[in-house]
């Protein structure tokens, strides 16, 4: 198992995919048979307890991130449930972001970056050596904060996932799906090869949302997809994340608390606290995750009510 | 008795908001010495243009473009420079575009930042500030004696090459470094390899912008004379002339005038000279609108 090819990690990859068990996996064609093989016992006792480990996605244990030598994050454990809406709230420098940004390894792109702990994804050790960080952006999504179309057409945007991942698919027919899945069909039909650039700026973050879909992950990641957008605008991404949770998990960062009271069924509060007296470098905590109704109405910790009450942040 | 109030006071005409009278003559006399410099500039410009156009248009002809060198002015011609010229600049636009893209690309997108590339960053700088009279040393001892390639047309696009590389190489990576983060965010997070980010998406983002670079360095390499001149360059190609020849000799509009102004006879010093002048200006202004108009339907494309 220590050195394994480009094949091998595929087929390393493989059975999460169907313990997962997720219905639009069906692009994945693995062979059913590696669903016993390659899961060893060893994997199996190492998860940690869980009501039933089919519900997590994400085990995260004590994870802590630098930049440098600066924490920017530390000791954060959580667990991410399946097709549920997990919000990441909390003040300005308290690491949700950068948090957020450990789920499908983009802190790997920041020079000086530094992840560690675990962060598990299904059974998979999402930063063990011989795991792919380009497959693991393929099979976990992303929307970012400024819509970030490419300088192309609507069309060439969609097409530029599958494209690049040589799926086997009928890209007019993935254009189509996404477009309506991110409920954009109807308002951009007809001008699939105008410049996404032409389309405003609410339309141009539900293309990127859409333009995340093609790619079929299972997980989407939201970096405040709505900071850039008006209120109507916000709405329909709202709206729309409701009906992706069906069939994908989604973690959203969000400056927001009502966007995180509206659409997620849980959340996390993130903290910022100071080094030490003589030195206002600040990093991120986790104070605690919960139900979204448990946190907003009755939460655990005072610093998590003094937020949501508005006494500071 | 009610007592009106006094009507509110017309405002007077203040001076608060008057610019102090010295303020606006300095103003004035700043501005004036900053056009006077830009008419300076257009002046030579244009008289420059106009004693060349009145010495040299006369002899631009049919005959003048389609000749090869000859002893008598009346008979003498520049197709030898002209098409040199144009070989030239094709050769090193096809050799400098992959080179100076793939040293940016690498340099902006891959390189680790650490000593090296900063040393490699700063000459390459550097380069690009050093005299063309020196490329064309290069071109001798490295093209012509080192790699045996003789006193031919490639000697002289690689010489060309060399000159305008680091040129474009920064512009290169200015073009690639404007290329919003998000874009690159947003290819690297639908599984696309860095790679394929780069090809697909940075580059064409930052074409527009390469070739205004890709312009510029080429038009400056048009009218280089010194250093093909030393890498080789002959005065003139008589009828044996294979203009697209590799290994052949090879001339240019540059080399060209700087042959007629040195001969003895006034006719070629003035007028033809002149002549010559008028081709290679004209040359560089179809190359340079060829390249702009690639590049605005690039741009207007993405």
């Amino acid at each position: 198992m220590d050195q394994r090819t480009s094949s091998d990690q595929q087929t390393a990859f493989s059975p999460i995919r169907l313990d997962s068990g997720s219905p639009d996996t069906k692009r994945a064609s693995a062979p059913a048979t590696e669903d016993g093989s390659t899961e060893t016992d060893e994997s199996r006792s190492s998860a940690p307890p869980q009501r039933s480990t089919a519900d997590v996605v994400f085990t995260a244990t004590d994870v802590s991130v630098h930049y440098g030598s600066a924490p920017a994050l530390v000791n954060v454990s959580l667990t991410i449930q399946r097709r549920k809406i997990t919000a990441f709230i909390g003040p300005s420098g308290c690491g949700k972001s950068t948090f957020l940004r450990c789920f499908n390894r983009t802190n790997d792109l920041i020079p000086g970056a530094r992840v560690q702990g675990l962060i598990r994804y299904h059974d998979q050790d999402l930063y063990a050596k011989d795991v792919d960080a380009v497959e693991v952006r393929r099979r976990i999504g992303m929307v970012f904060q400024k819509p970030n179309p490419f300088p192309k057409s609507i069309y060439d945007n969609l097409t530029f996932g599958p494209k690049v991942n040589r799926m086997k698919v009928d890209l007019d027919e993935v254009v189509e799906s996404s477009l309506r899945r991110a409920a954009l069909w109807d308002e951009v039909k007809g001008k699939l090869k105008e410049n996404a650039y032409s389309l405003s700026g609410g339309q141009q973050q539900r293309l990127c949302i859409a333009r995340a879909l093609t790619v079929d992950p299972e997980v989407i990641l939201m970096d405040e997809p709505c900071s850039a957008l008006d209120p109507i605008a916000t709405a329909h991404i709202e709206d729309l994340m409701r009906e992706l949770e069906h069939d994908y998990t989604i973690i959203i960062v969000t400056h927001n608390m009502q966007q995180a009271a509206r659409v997620s069924d849980r959340t996390a509060f993130f903290t910022a606290e100071v080094e030490s007296e003589n030195d206002d470098r600040r990093f991120g905590r986790l104070v605690e995750i919960g139900d979204t109704s448990m946190i907003f109405s009755n939460p655990r910790d005072r610093r998590t009510e003094d937020y949501i009450s508005g006494r500071f942040g | 008795m009610a007592v009106t109030a006094p009507a509110p006071p017309r405002p007077q005409p203040s001076r608060a908001f008057r610019a102090p009278i010295g303020n606006t003559i300095r103003e004035r006399f700043t501005q004036l010495v900053l056009l006077l410099g830009t008419l300076v500039a257009l002046a030579v410009l244009v008289i420059l243009l106009i004693d060349i156009a009145v010495d040299g248009a006369g002899g631009v002809s049919v005959n003048f473009l389609s000749n090869y060198t000859s002893r008598f002015p009346e008979m003498t011609g520049i197709r030898a420079g002209i098409t040199g010229t144009l070989s030239l600049m094709v050769l090193t636009a096809l050799l400098t575009f992959p080179l100076g893209v793939g040293a940016a690309l690498y340099l902006e997108e891959f390189a680790k930042r650490n000593r090296w590339t900063r040393l490699l960053e700063t000459n390459i700088n550097n380069l690009a500030g050093v005299p063309s009279i020196v490329y064309g040393l290069l071109g001798l001892s490295v093209f012509v004696f080192f790699l045996g390639f003789g006193r031919s047309l490639i000697t002289g696009a690689l010489t060309l090459t060399a000159l305008v590389l680091p040129v474009v190489v920064v512009a290169s990576r200015e073009a690639l470094r404007a290329v919003p983060r998000e874009i690159r965010d947003g290819g690297l997070a639908l599984g696309a390899t860095p790679l394929q980010v780069a090809f697909r998406q940075t580059v064409p983002a930052a074409i527009p912008s390469i070739m205004t670079g890709m312009i510029l360095s080429l038009s400056r390499a048009i009218g280089e004379t010194a250093p093909i001149l030393v890498a080789g360059a002959v005065f003139s190609r008589r009828a044996d002339n294979e203009p697209w020849n590799l290994s052949e000799s090879y001339t240019a509009i540059p080399i060209q005038i700087f042959d007629f102004v040195k001969r003895p006879q006034e006719e070629f010093q003035v007028g033809v000279a002149s002549a010559a002048i008028i081709v290679l200006m004209t040359v560089l202004l179809f190359m340079n609108s060829a390249a702009i108009i690639i590049r605005n339907r690039y741009a207007r494309k993405i």
